[in-house]
């Protein structure tokens, strides 16, 4: 077998270099991307970090700041990124049939069968067809392993005079970069690993790749094993080219503001459980359980507390939009408390099986109506796929456009490329 | 190319032939039922790097590009001369026409009733993207 060879290409900032690609005026100031609800710093240019604007900053510490310094501020806006990152991989699938879409901004590619000789001027070639057709500047790390890829990548993004391009199956490279990386930087290394790997006595990978496997195991487990393999150049990991079926689904949203009647509580819980059946149907999937979480906030910390996390059992496995919304109402309905300021609200899967693999329940002990449900979801779906999601939901969720709890964008930039009335518009 | 007297809205797919009728013979149209012609397919080449931008402005009548009308963007193209492409000059994005002369590269109005147009020497130009199409809409639809 020949050795193997993997990439990680991932996009520079990218939700900033989206925004960049969109609007000519950013090219040279600072810009940053605030995560939902408008809530933390997620992505910051170059420009933006030199102004000390750290990783998850709160927006609310360095609002006056970017005032000041004039830093160009906006909200996710994941329909675009969405739309970037599906261009991105596209390319990417030119330069390799084998990837891994790590992440929306992270994928790893099989390039085993690139001549060793030609794999830098692959990954030089790729990242300017990258940036040509989609305006994203990206780095690649090449390692023959996805441990020695990351570390790869995280090499050629730190030290700019590599051109956005690190290769370490090159023995020489290898060996100067393996003793210059702190342990904390590898792949895989939080801070507590961090911890007993220095105690352990590593202050760099190369020290880690030279741990003797059976004293990590014993310290880190089996992982620790892996990953000292891995930084030797041994495969552990390959790519997950599919995506692995789903085991459960969340979907969670903090609330713009706090939340204290029943009724707004129910409409938000109700959203929820729609959006879980969308993402559930999508992939055939179905639950027999749905988990209904609501709680304040620690920033509260003067007023009263309470967190409620219940699960409603349902006659059998289901998919249904108009089942999940009446069981996580049920939810809501049997634990709800007034008097509290409720700052996030979910509904949580587990246990997700195939629908049409999960076991039914009698006929008239609960049966649900799966055919006429089913043809009234399909019916629904289609028509949200037609004009747009949100466009027709059960009444108890209430209208997108009505919720007052729903998610703050207040400085999302337009959904370029997947809107017709909201794409670029040019001078001529 | 240019597309006209179409309404605005991807994917348009035209069946070229009706569907049978349930009832009766079946229809000698049966086996030669073709695919559907695909607009997205004609207009778009490359997908990943084509970006659809909406023009405002008369300065491109003359190359027939017109106000409202949809360009059809594609960066993966290099300018050849007499193309129209998208051009940021100074962080200014904009539809020009883009000639070269031997070495000289230089960016045009197309309308004649607009003044030549002057770039400012140390003028920061940068070329988005070829104008690979555009959608005329002869009738909006609202």
């Amino acid at each position: 077998m020949t050795a193997r060879a993997y990439a990680l290409s991932d996009g520079n900032s990218f939700y900033c270099s989206c925004e960049r690609v969109f609007d000519a005026r950013l090219a040279r100031v600072p810009v940053i991307v605030l995560s939902n609800n408008d809530g933390c710093a997620i992505a910051r240019t170059p420009e933006a970090k030199a102004l000390g604007i750290g990783m998850g900053d709160p927006w609310f510490k360095i609002r006056d700041l970017c005032k000041a310094k004039g830093v160009r501020v906006y909200s996710s806006n994941y329909a675009l990124y969405g739309d970037m990152s599906a261009r991105v991989n596209a390319v990417y699938r030119d330069f390799s049939p084998r990837i891994e879409v790590y992440s929306i901004d992270e994928s790893f590619l099989d390039i085993s069968d690139v001549r060793v000789a030609d794999r830098v001027t692959l990954a030089r070639d790729m990242r300017e067809t990258v940036r040509a057709w989609t305006g994203i500047p990206t780095c690649v790390g090449i390692g023959a392993t996805k441990t020695l890829a990351k570390l790869a990548n995280h090499v050629a993004k730190k030290n700019p005079e590599l051109g956005g391009v690190c290769d370490l199956t090159d023995p020489a490279a290898y060996d100067h970069w393996m003793a210059r990386i702190p342990p904390e930087d590898i792949w895989g290394v939080g801070p507590a690993n961090a911890r007993k790997l220095g105690a352990l006595g590593c202050e760099s990978a190369a020290d880690v790749r030279d741990l003797d496997t059976r004293a990590v195991r014993k310290a880190m487990t089996v992982v620790g094993e892996r990953l000292v393999r891995e930084l030797r150049g041994e495969a552990c990991l390959d790519l997950e080219e599919v995506a692995a079926t789903r085991k459960g689904c969340a979907v969670t949203r903090s609330f713009s503001d706090r939340v204290e009647d029943r009724a707004t509580m129910e409409q938000a819980v109700a959203a929820h459980a729609t959006r879980l059946g969308e993402k559930l149907r999508r992939e055939g999937l179905g639950t027999d359980h749905v988990t209904v979480f609501f709680h304040t906030s620690e920033h509260d910390r003067t007023r009263p507390q309470r967190s409620v996390s219940t699960v409603v059992t349902l006659p059998e496995s289901s998919n249904d939009t108009l089942v999940l919304v009446k069981a996580a109402l049920h939810g809501v309905r049997r634990t709800w408390r007034d008097g509290f300021r409720y700052s996030k609200a979910g509904v949580v899967t587990t246990d997700l099986l195939p629908l049409h693999a999960s076991q039914r329940a009698m006929p008239g002990l609960g049966q649900l109506d799966r055919e006429q449900g089913a043809a009234l979801m399909a019916a629904l779906d289609a028509c949200n796929r037609r004009f747009g999601r949100g466009a027709v939901v059960p009444a108890a969720a209430g209208l997108a456009t009505k919720r007052e709890w729903s998610t703050k964008f207040e400085m999302r930039s337009p959904r370029y490329t997947t809107r017709l009335e909201e794409i670029p518009v040019v001078a001529a | 190319m240019q597309v006209h007297g179409i309404t605005i809205g991807f994917p348009i797919p035209l069946p070229l032939l009706t569907r049978p009728v349930r009832a009766g013979f079946p229809s000698p149209a049966d086996d030669f039922v073709e695919e559907e012609i695909d607009l997205q397919r004609l207009l778009i080449v490359n997908r990943p790097a084509t970006f659809l931008v909406r023009v405002a402005g008369d300065s491109m009548v003359g190359a027939r590009l017109f106000d409202g009308d949809l360009a059809v963007v594609d960066r993966s193209l290099t300018p050849r001369n007499g193309d129209i492409v998208v051009v940021d000059v100074d962080g200014e994005r904009s539809f020009k026409v883009w000639r070269r002369q031997g070495p000289r590269i230089t960016l045009h109005f197309a309308n004649p009733r607009f003044p030549e147009y002057r770039l400012a020497p140390d003028a920061l130009v940068k070329v988005w993207g070829v104008v690979s199409g555009s959608v005329c809409a002869r009738r909006r639809c609202e």
